[in-house]
């Protein structure tokens, strides 16, 4: 089936299997694969996006469901390629390793500061912990949180 | 010596990874990022059983499938029908018996991935089940499931029983000397998975000439690729693996994965085929830590000097060998922990079992050991009224002291320091009542207001080796090409699985050439040679090592020649070890390890002892990390690390069922969250460790070997409960 959503700012269209997800739409049909599949269970935060605006782990949603909206992922936070502030801070704080969680944590983060741009650590830990980070520990995590805060 | 210092750098990116502005913009390419036109999708048929007979296979109807263009078995594989790490065992596709839940049977390509999912529950097979192989207790008196002599190596211990991968003793002095004092206990750890977020993924070009490329996410190209190549019948050159972005490894891509079964299809179709495991998928895909019973007896004499420690070593190691062997022989090298004790008897024990099989996981056998060590010491010192602390001071292994193995320490150790550090950091005082319930067991849960929860404070010190052991040729290459006007390119196959080594490549290259001007041209098998696996906390040594030894011959050519073009490669070689003597497990050489890491932990922690629901509130550890090149990745090594061990000690379990996996997500494989993991608190100890280039120490594993056990140190304080078992659970310390 036929979908047609805005992703990233721009209009864009898709050839999509009825069961398929939004996360396999963006990654293999729309050529975005900067949202990351760990679990497709809703459980580890990689692949999340936004949704009008809100946060969604995109593995959870059906792609014919996304017909018609608006989706940002990852990609699409950077502005004429400078680095989004909270990019920055992640890459600054070495909240980074392998970087498979990274996506998803810089748009939890955004919509995160958006809501309450100067969070309390323990606001942090619990608005980031639907995001499954393997490597770091998220000590480097909290710390980039409170510099794009700061910042 | 920080990487800005190495890296004379531009001051904004200095403190970032090379790789950090690609990861965080979303464009860094994982090994399932990776497409090619025309590509086909990989998909696998696997075991529903974890024993049974191969009766039949038919691929007729999933052949006829829409989009569907291969589907191969065992007959099909051209070479050797089967690989492995240390020994051939496994099959590249399953023939005539499955031997573990989740084994490859049949592989399909397709135009789309649902093709290819649809094609594989085509395809039939037909099996007869027999009867799982499940208690590692019984598999020496249980059918072999394996040719007697399987993973027979010269140098190894014999020992006819069926199903035994390994066995081993390390012993010396007399076991029977004279002591006051005696504990003893039986240990369990539970199997942990290494959930690297990016599961399984990779993409095989065919060459048009035979051969095939092969992008994938992996420890050790080159080390694939000799796997690869003899199953495909083609000569090592002809498969050339390529490291794809890797998302986390913890020695669950050590083995191979989908390498050769992508390879397969792609040469059998002349299409590229990718193939991308589920997380489902994923945890039959890999390797897992070795579940252990360990029974241990300490004995000491009244003022606490240890005089004696006798242990048994259980590990199960599943279907398969792996890397096994050298598991228990770390497992019994490190098992009585960084204690000098005149006299031991370990008995290593590793069995092959119809459970998910077993291999490399982040601390490599001492993990195991290292729990049920620091249990003994916590039980010793409360046997004798010693403070925890002042025992492990008392008994600390030094350079001069020797390991089990008689291995005398020669080079950097700094027991004593660590655990002076460690025990030294503040903790914080215990927060009033009430307070937000974040803070307290059982969280955002709103389980308690603090009535039934008790505090406990533990304690527990963890060491291993560096590098790869007993006379194994462990080496690392690197390339430097060096143009006329000093621009330089490195090569170098260190696989870069998170960890940082590709900075370290850098800026090495940078500090030893004098220029910025330095590209890092990374791992594939056709640029260079064998970089060693990124492992046992040998890659960031082993890598410095050899570009600094390339770059400063690069330098040197370049200046016999009076200027223009140069391409050096050059090998790089740790002190070299020996093997253990099979009958006594002593060292036949000056050293059968070649470096040490220890660390000390501290670990406050709060249980609801009438939920059984736990907290960690602070952890503060003390590392030795030799010279800390990048004090920011060490940190983040020993936070991450951290919270692998605290998964083991309060969460993380495969759970079984007749060898069938029953949690295979992570909505039943539980990992530890931002809520569970509290600050960690890191002095790095750093004294340079002599025999490595710039005096560095790998520094990712020791904290994954000492958390698990202070944590569960700092549960029984709380409690007062043995907690033999880990993961602990809710259950363990409930109702008080
Ligand atoms: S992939 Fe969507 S939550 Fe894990
Ligand atoms: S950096 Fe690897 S999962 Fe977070």
């Amino acid at each position: 089936m036929k979908i047609a959503l805005t992703v990233n700012g721009e209009a864009r269209e898709a050839d999509v299997w009825a069961g398929e997800s939004l996360l396999t739409a963006l990654r293999d049909r729309l050529e975005l694969p900067g949202s990351k599949n760990a679990c497709e269970q809703g459980e580890c935060g990689s692949c999340s996006v936004l949704l009008d605006g809100v946060p969604v782990c995109s593995c959870l949603v059906l792609a014919a469901q996304a017909d018609g909206h608006e989706i940002v992922t990852v990609e699409g936070l950077a502005r004429d390629g400078d680095l989004h502030p909270v990019q920055a801070a992640f890459a600054d704080a070495g909240a980074v390793q392998c970087g498979f969680c990274t996506p998803g944590l810089i748009v939890a983060t955004d919509d995160l500061l958006r809501r309450s741009p100067d969070p309390t650590d323990d606001e942090i830990r619990e608005a980031l912990s639907g995001n499954l980070c393997r490597c770091t520990g998220y000590a480097k995590i909290l710390d980039a949180v409170r510099l794009a805060a700061a910042r | 010596m920080t990487t800005a210092a190495l890296s004379h750098g531009r001051a904004e990116t200095a403190t970032r990874r090379h790789d950090a502005v690609p990861k965080v913009r979303g464009e860094f390419a994982y090994a399932n990022d990776l497409r090619a036109a025309g590509m086909l999708w990989g998909h696998t048929v696997r075991s529903p059983h974890a024993h049974a007979r191969v009766v039949s296979i038919d691929t007729s109807e999933a052949a006829r499938m829409p989009g569907v263009h291969a589907v191969l078995t065992h007959d099909d594989v051209p070479g050797r029908k089967t690989y492995g790490l240390d020994f051939p065992d496994q099959p590249v596709l399953a023939s005539d018996r499955v031997r573990y839940f989740g084994e490859a049977v049949a592989i399909v390509a397709a135009e789309e991935p649902e093709q290819a999912r649809r094609a594989a529950e085509a395809v039939r097979v037909e099996y007869e089940v027999l009867q799982p192989i499940v208690d590692p207790e019984r598999a020496t008196e249980s059918e072999p499931l394996h040719p007697p002599g399987t993973t027979a190596r010269h140098g190894f211990r014999e020992d006819p029983r069926p199903n035994v991968v390994r066995a081993m003793v390390v012993t010396r002095g007399d076991i029977e000397a004279p002591a006051d004092v005696t504990v003893s206990g039986v240990y369990e750890v539970g199997q942990q998975d290494q959930a690297f977020l990016g599961p399984e993924s990779g993409l095989a070009l065919p060459d048009g000439e035979g051969g095939v490329d092969i992008h994938v996410a992996t420890q050790w190209t080159h080390v694939d690729r000799d796997q690869v190549a003899p199953c495909l019948a083609l000569e090592p050159e002809q498969v050339r693996v390529h490291l794809a972005g890797v998302g986390g490894a913890f020695g669950g891509r050590e083995d191979l994965s989908m390498q050769i079964h992508a390879a397969l299809l792609a040469l059998r179709t002349g299409r590229p085929v990718k193939m991308a495991y589920n997380r489902q998928e994923s945890f039959v895909g890999h390797i897992h830590r070795h579940p252990a019973r360990i029974w241990a007896e300490h004995r000491a004499t009244k003022a606490g000097q240890l005089v004696s420690v006798r242990m048994r070593i259980l590990l199960d190691g599943g279907a398969y060998a792996s890397s096994s062997e050298a598991v228990l022989s770390n497992a019994c090298s490190f098992a009585i922990g960084p204690y000098a004790v005149e006299n031991v008897e370990i008995d290593g024990l590793v069995v092959y079992t119809n459970n998910p099989p077993c291999g490399a996981m982040r601390g490599f056998g001492a993990v195991q050991t290292c729990f049920a060590a620091e249990a003994q010491m916590d039980r010793l010192a409360a046997g004798l009224g010693i403070d925890p602390v002042e025992l492990r001071l008392l008994n600390a292994l030094e350079p001069g002291g020797r390991l089990a193995t008689g291995q005398v320490i020669t080079g950097s150790l700094p027991t004593r320091e660590v655990i002076r550090r460690a025990a030294a950091l503040p903790i914080p005082e215990p927060e009033e009542l009430p307070r937000d319930v974040l803070r307290l067991p059982g969280g955002a849960g709103n389980t308690t207001r603090g009535e039934g929860v008790r505090r406990g404070v533990g304690f527990a010190v963890g060491f291993k080796n560096l590098c790869y052991s007993e006379g194994f040729d462990d080496y690392c290459t690197a390339r430097v090409r060096l143009s006329a006007d000093g621009a330089a390119e490195v090569y170098c196959a260190s696989a870069e699985v998170g960890q940082g080594v590709h900075d370290v490549i850098l800026g090495v290259a940078r500090r030893e050439l004098g220029t910025d001007d330095v590209e890092l041209v990374t791992g594939s098998t056709a640029d260079v040679g064998s970089a060693g696996s990124t492992s046992a906390s040998r890659m960031t040594w082993m890598a410095a090592g050899a570009v600094q030894l390339a770059c400063r011959d690069a330098l040197e050519e370049q200046e016999r020649a009076g200027g223009g073009e140069v391409d050096v490669e050059r090998v790089y070689r740790h002190p070299r070890t020996f093997p253990l003597d099979p009958e006594t497990g002593q060292t036949t050489g000056e050293r059968s390890h070649v470096a040490f890491a220890v660390a000390a932990m501290r670990v406050v922690v709060e249980v609801d002892v009438e939920l059984g629901l736990t907290r960690v509130v602070w952890i503060g550890t003390a590392q030795d990390v030799g010279n800390a090149l990048n004090p920011v990745a060490v940190e983040g090594q020993i936070e991450g690390g951290t919270a692998q061990g605290l998964g083991l000690a309060l969460m993380e379990e495969i759970q079984t069922r007749d060898g069938a996996i029953l949690n295979p997500n992570f909505t039943d494989y539980l990992m530890p969250t931002f809520l569970d993991m509290p600050p960690v608190v890191s002095d790095l100890v750093e004294e340079p460790e002599p025999d490595a280039p710039y005096g560095v120490k790998g520094v990712g594993e020791p904290p994954t070997v000492v958390s698990t056990a202070a944590i569960v140190s700092a549960l029984r304080d709380a409690t007062g409960r043995e907690l033999a078992r880990v993961p602990v659970r809710p259950d363990d310390v409930v109702g008080l």
